[in-house]
């Protein structure tokens, strides 16, 4: 707020004489009240603002902080990179022997290794070389020894070169993280171990970000997809910095293409060596992996649940049939003793009708004689008798056991022979109303 | 997904989202705010979406489709968004889709697909194409993909119709980082110019939009904004400017056709009058003189006519006073005086046109520095203005935690108290009627408040006595037979300056008034030609904390002033 500045050219008036106060200051009056309002959460200084009033600080120790925050920064930033001690057999190093070396720990970013970002690689270089430069050291009154000089030029022409880089990373062993025994892992920090692990092997991957191993609380897919993109694992890794030196063209052309051919089988062969050893690796923690077996007996314990509730399902739907069987054999067990029952009872009682008719009947035809065959008096000729008991016959058939029935008590309770001549001829005259005789039809009757 | 609350993956940009139109910006490595063109190279996009056969034309592209397609091209769409069908003006959508409601919410009815089928479209879902067209015009340009905003609105923007904007904004996969106030935005654009100073202002913004105007007083103090007061209107807009010329060109047309039937009649006709308007509108604000060229405008005539500046002007007065009175107005609404007004920020796409600035310029004292392109060399683009703002916040809080930025934001900490008088010291004589105030730490200041100012002393240097002491603005009225009187009643007759030529000869100047002496102190010895440094600290509390001393010596006098809960008592 220092630029918050007011320039007042106008001066200030003179004391007047006997003004006295404690401390030469004296509080006359007091602000009127203030208004309340928003102001507009936007700008730098409004940060500044809320800054102030969320933390409760004043202008001064927000000022105060504010500066300390920033001063740290830089002092952190190089810090970081100068506390690298340098090993003093590093330092005796033959430059010519470049191939040995690691290049970070050259540079002093060992911390920082596949991790560095150009501009980190640059300030390291540029302090080293503040360092080690040799018109210093022999400005010191060292000697002339510019071999260390050199092996930090080296290094960071590899280092600086993406492609060059990359072939120092893919063989760059300090920066892998050995996988854990299984015994290590027993103790619970498979996650902690083997996180480690794939984060270093990651860094060969061409797909980027490379999934995490993540912790007991992931669920199945991070899970699978984290091992599926173990096991499908597109490496950029290559070993052209472990080959061979190419001698010069010139001296033999046979011999010259004899190495180039030895290293470019070696290179397959590490590179395939280093595709199998990650498989293996993969393998292990997949074997070790306590998600995979829970995933496992979660999904068996699904699976078998299922299995049974599907059996449990089946057992009922049998029972239930089996039931409804018996249920069913029961009925039908009752069903047909009582038609049997009724059978017979039916059967009974046919008979017992039969026999019924059959009498009837003989009371009918008894009922023909009683009445003289429908002769007036005297004995009937025979043509009469034949017709009587033909028609009466002819009735008889036209009736079923029930009218018969009726008939014969009518006939029991009719005496004389008009009497029964009047029951028949009322029958006649029924079934002729009924339209089963016809007029005239029964001639003794008529 | 933890991209997007992770402030480390945050790529944020500044939305600018208007009823006509939208634009976006970002801030360079710099801190510079930039605005990104789109694909079709508009740095101003048509807020405007239109569909034809199923593919989706938008900006520049879309705008060309009220032509021919006008029933599936929607426009002026912003003020729509969470307001319920009967509190919307669906006036500007009379040549385009209409609004219709749509459960609680208002929708389209527009053939957005191959099919031959007229779906309903809400304002929310049009607002996410539209937000989501933008950002990939943002991610196209910056190469990154965008997944956080700041998006300007209105002043008078609720609740509800922020939360629908945010809606609509997450759905298109920006995470709103704030919404912050457009007259706001145009402050800190200006601002953040690398040549601005710091400095306590009065600023009115007066934004002259195509549907809307908006006008607001804002007080900078020492960088920190509070509004003092808005004023919306919906009656003098840009479009109002588009019609005097479409009234203009459709007469001279009838004029030069007898026979023709009038083109505003036919929809069409209207359409390419519209467009055609706009342009020529635009084009004015440039030169001073303009073609007009429509093929096939009716009855298949075409026609072609030019305009020059001043019959422009002309035509247009009555909106253009319309427009400075409204901007008057809410300098009275904030109850200051014109001269109070350190600057007048024209924001907008009318704003180009200079007679709106010139009117402004005449209405406002010559104190007042009006900053619009035709009045200010270095004005920025008035219609960039709310963009770069935003921009800029966008970059100020894009590493903070969404929850930081809602606590900052809080009322908790945006209320804050603000002097209702200025504070400052009493020069020359101890004397209040002979002193002269001045001010070191004006009215509407947020407290708590620290300031520090640089005092001469009398030549011969010895003894000096500071008296510290609130102040009340005065406006002096000096007329011809002088006479100094307080004229507050004038003074709320805001057109003074336009039609009372009466008053053409009368002075009127801002003065202060000792009201209310807070304290006196006194130092001794002051070396000849020393300087005295004051510093003053006003806390929340309204307690003041004073320190006298000269520059470059040693020692000096503090005072405190108690505060309000203090001050109670003895008072």
């Amino acid at each position: 707020m220092a630029s918050a500045q007011v320039q007042i050219n106008l001066p200030l008036p003179v004391l007047p004489a006997g003004w006295t106060a404690e401390k030469d200051f004296k509080p006359v009056g007091s602000l009127s009240n203030a208004t309340d309002r928003n102001i507009e959460p936007v700008g730098p200084h409004f940060l500044a603002h809320a800054r102030r009033k969320r933390h409760k600080r004043t202008f001064s120790e927000d000022d105060r902080i504010q500066a300390q925050a920033s001063v740290k920064k830089i002092e952190d930033d190089d810090e970081g990179e100068i506390s690298e001690p340098e090993d003093p057999l590093m330092l005796q190093r033959e430059a010519k022997d470049w191939k040995g070396q690691d290049h970070y720990a050259v540079l002093g970013i060992t911390r920082y290794r596949w991790r560095a970002t150009e501009d980190q690689i640059k300030r390291a270089h540029r302090r080293k070389v503040l360092k080690h430069h040799p018109d210093k050291k022999a400005a010191k009154g060292g000697t002339e020894d510019d071999q260390f000089f050199k092996c930090i030029q080296k290094a960071t022409e590899v280092l600086l070169d993406p492609v060059k880089r990359r072939q120092f990373d893919s063989v760059d062993e300090a920066a892998d993280v050995e996988p854990p025994s299984k015994s290590e892992t027993k103790k619970g920090n498979f996650y902690k171990l083997w996180g480690k692990v794939f984060e270093a092997e990651g860094r060969f991957s061409r797909q980027q970000p490379v999934p995490k191993l993540g912790n007991e609380k992931s669920n199945k897919a991070e899970v699978e997809n984290f091992y599926n993109f173990w096991y499908s694992f597109d490496s950029w890794r290559t070993f052209e910095y472990l080959d061979e030196d190419v001698p010069d063209d010139n001296e033999n052309r046979d011999q010259k293409r004899h190495v180039e051919r030895k290293n470019q089988n070696s290179r397959r062969k590490k590179k395939t060596e280093d595709t199998v050893r990650l498989r293996k690796l993969v393998d292990d923690a997949l074997a070790l992996d306590e998600r995979i077996k829970l995933f496992r007996q979660q999904d068996n314990a699904h699976k078998n649940k299922r299995r049974l509730d599907k059996e449990a399902e089946q057992k009922r739907l049998a029972e239930e049939a089996a039931k409804a069987k018996e249920e069913e054999a029961r009925l039908a067990a009752e069903k047909e003793a009582a038609e049997k029952a009724q059978k017979a009872d039916s059967k009974k009682a046919k008979e017992a009708a039969k026999n019924a008719s059959k009498k009837n009947k003989r009371v009918i035809r008894g009922a023909v004689k009683d009445a003289n065959y429908f002769h007036g008096a005297g004995d009937a000729p025979a043509s009469q008798i034949d017709g009587a008991l033909n028609d009466v016959d002819v009735i008889i058939t036209k009736l079923d056991n029930e009218e018969i029935a009726a008939l014969t008590a009518k006939l029991s309770g009719a005496k004389g022979a008009d009497a029964i001549k009047q029951v028949y001829q009322d029958e006649v005259k029924q079934l002729i109303g009924a339209g089963k005789l016809k007029e005239g039809e029964l001639k003794s009757l008529s | 997904m933890s991209a997007e609350n992770d402030p480390a993956q945050r790529v944020a940009i500044g939305i600018s989202f208007g009823n006509s139109y939208s634009s976006i910006g970002f801030t360079t490595g710099e801190g510079r705010a930039e605005v990104i063109a789109n694909e079709d190279g508009d740095r101003q996009i048509p807020s405007v979406l239109s569909y034809v056969e199923g593919e989706e034309l938008h900006g520049g592209q879309a705008k060309t489709q009220f032509l021919r397609n006008a029933k599936n091209t929607v426009a002026y769409f912003r003020d729509f968004l969470g307001q319920e069908f009967k509190s919307i003006d669906a006036t500007p959508c009379h040549e385009s889709a209409h609004p219709l409601e749509h459960e609680s919410t208002i929708a389209f009815k527009v053939r957005d697909s191959a099919e031959d089928k007229e779906n309903d479209i809400t304002v929310s879902d049009i607002t996410t194409r539209h937000l989501k067209r933008l950002r990939n015009s943002a991610a196209y340009y910056l190469g990154k993909e965008v997944n956080a905003a700041v998006i300007t609105v209105p002043t008078n923007f609720s609740d509800a119709q922020k939360e629908a904007l945010n809606k609509a904004a997450k759905d298109a996969g920006i995470e709103v980082l704030q919404f912050i106030n457009e007259p706001v935005a145009a402050v800190l654009a200006y601002d953040a110019r690398p040549e601005a100073k710091l400095a306590d202002k009065i600023v009115v913004v007066a934004d002259l939009g195509g549907t809307r105007s908006d006008v607001a007083v804002v007080a900078s103090r020492g960088g920190i904004y509070t509004i003092l007061a808005t004023l919306h209107d919906y009656e003098v807009t840009g479009l109002k400017l588009d019609q005097v010329l479409i009234d203009y060109f459709a007469k001279e047309f009838l004029k030069k056709h007898k026979s023709a039937s009038d083109p505003r009649e036919d929809a069409r006709g209207l359409a390419k009058l519209k467009l055609e308007c706009e342009a020529v509108k635009k084009a004015l604000s440039i030169g001073t003189s303009a073609n007009f060229s429509v093929e096939s405008l009716v009855g298949g005539i075409d026609y072609t006519a030019s305009i020059n500046r001043t019959r422009y002007d002309l035509l247009g007065n009555k909106h253009f006073s319309a427009f400075s009175r409204l901007v008057l107005h809410a300098v009275e609404k904030a109850q200051l005086d014109p001269l109070d007004i350190t600057e007048v920020i024209l924001a907008g796409g009318n704003a180009h046109t200079p007679k709106i600035a010139s009117t402004i310029a005449n209405a406002f004292p010559e104190t007042t520095t009006v900053l619009a392109p035709s009045t200010s060399p270095s004005a920025i683009n008035p219609s960039e203005l709310s963009v770069r703002g935003a921009s800029i916040q966008a970059s100020l809080i894009q590493e903070f935690e969404l929850e930081d930025i809602e606590q900052s934001t809080h009322p908790m900490v945006t209320v804050t108290p603000h002097l209702s008088h200025a504070v400052g010291v009493l020069c020359i004589s101890g004397d209040e009627s002979n002193g002269v105030f001045h001010a070191i730490v004006d009215a509407e200041t947020p407290l708590p408040v620290r300031r520090t100012a640089i005092i001469s002393t009398p030549r011969e240097g010895g003894d000096v006595l500071i008296k510290l002491a609130e102040g009340l603005r005065h406006i002096k009225v000096t007329k011809p037979e002088p006479k100094t009187k307080k004229e507050k009643a004038e003074d709320d007759s805001e057109d003074d300056s336009e039609d009372e030529s009466d008053e053409e000869d009368e002075l009127r100047e801002k003065t202060w008034k000792v009201s209310n002496v807070l304290s006196e102190a006194a130092i001794k010895g002051i070396k000849k030609g020393g300087k005295v440094e004051v510093q003053i600290n006003i806390g929340a509390d309204l307690g003041v904390n004073a320190i006298y001393r000269e520059v470059g010596g040693k020692g000096g006098v503090r005072g405190i002033i108690a505060g309000e809960k203090a001050a109670n008592g003895s008072a």
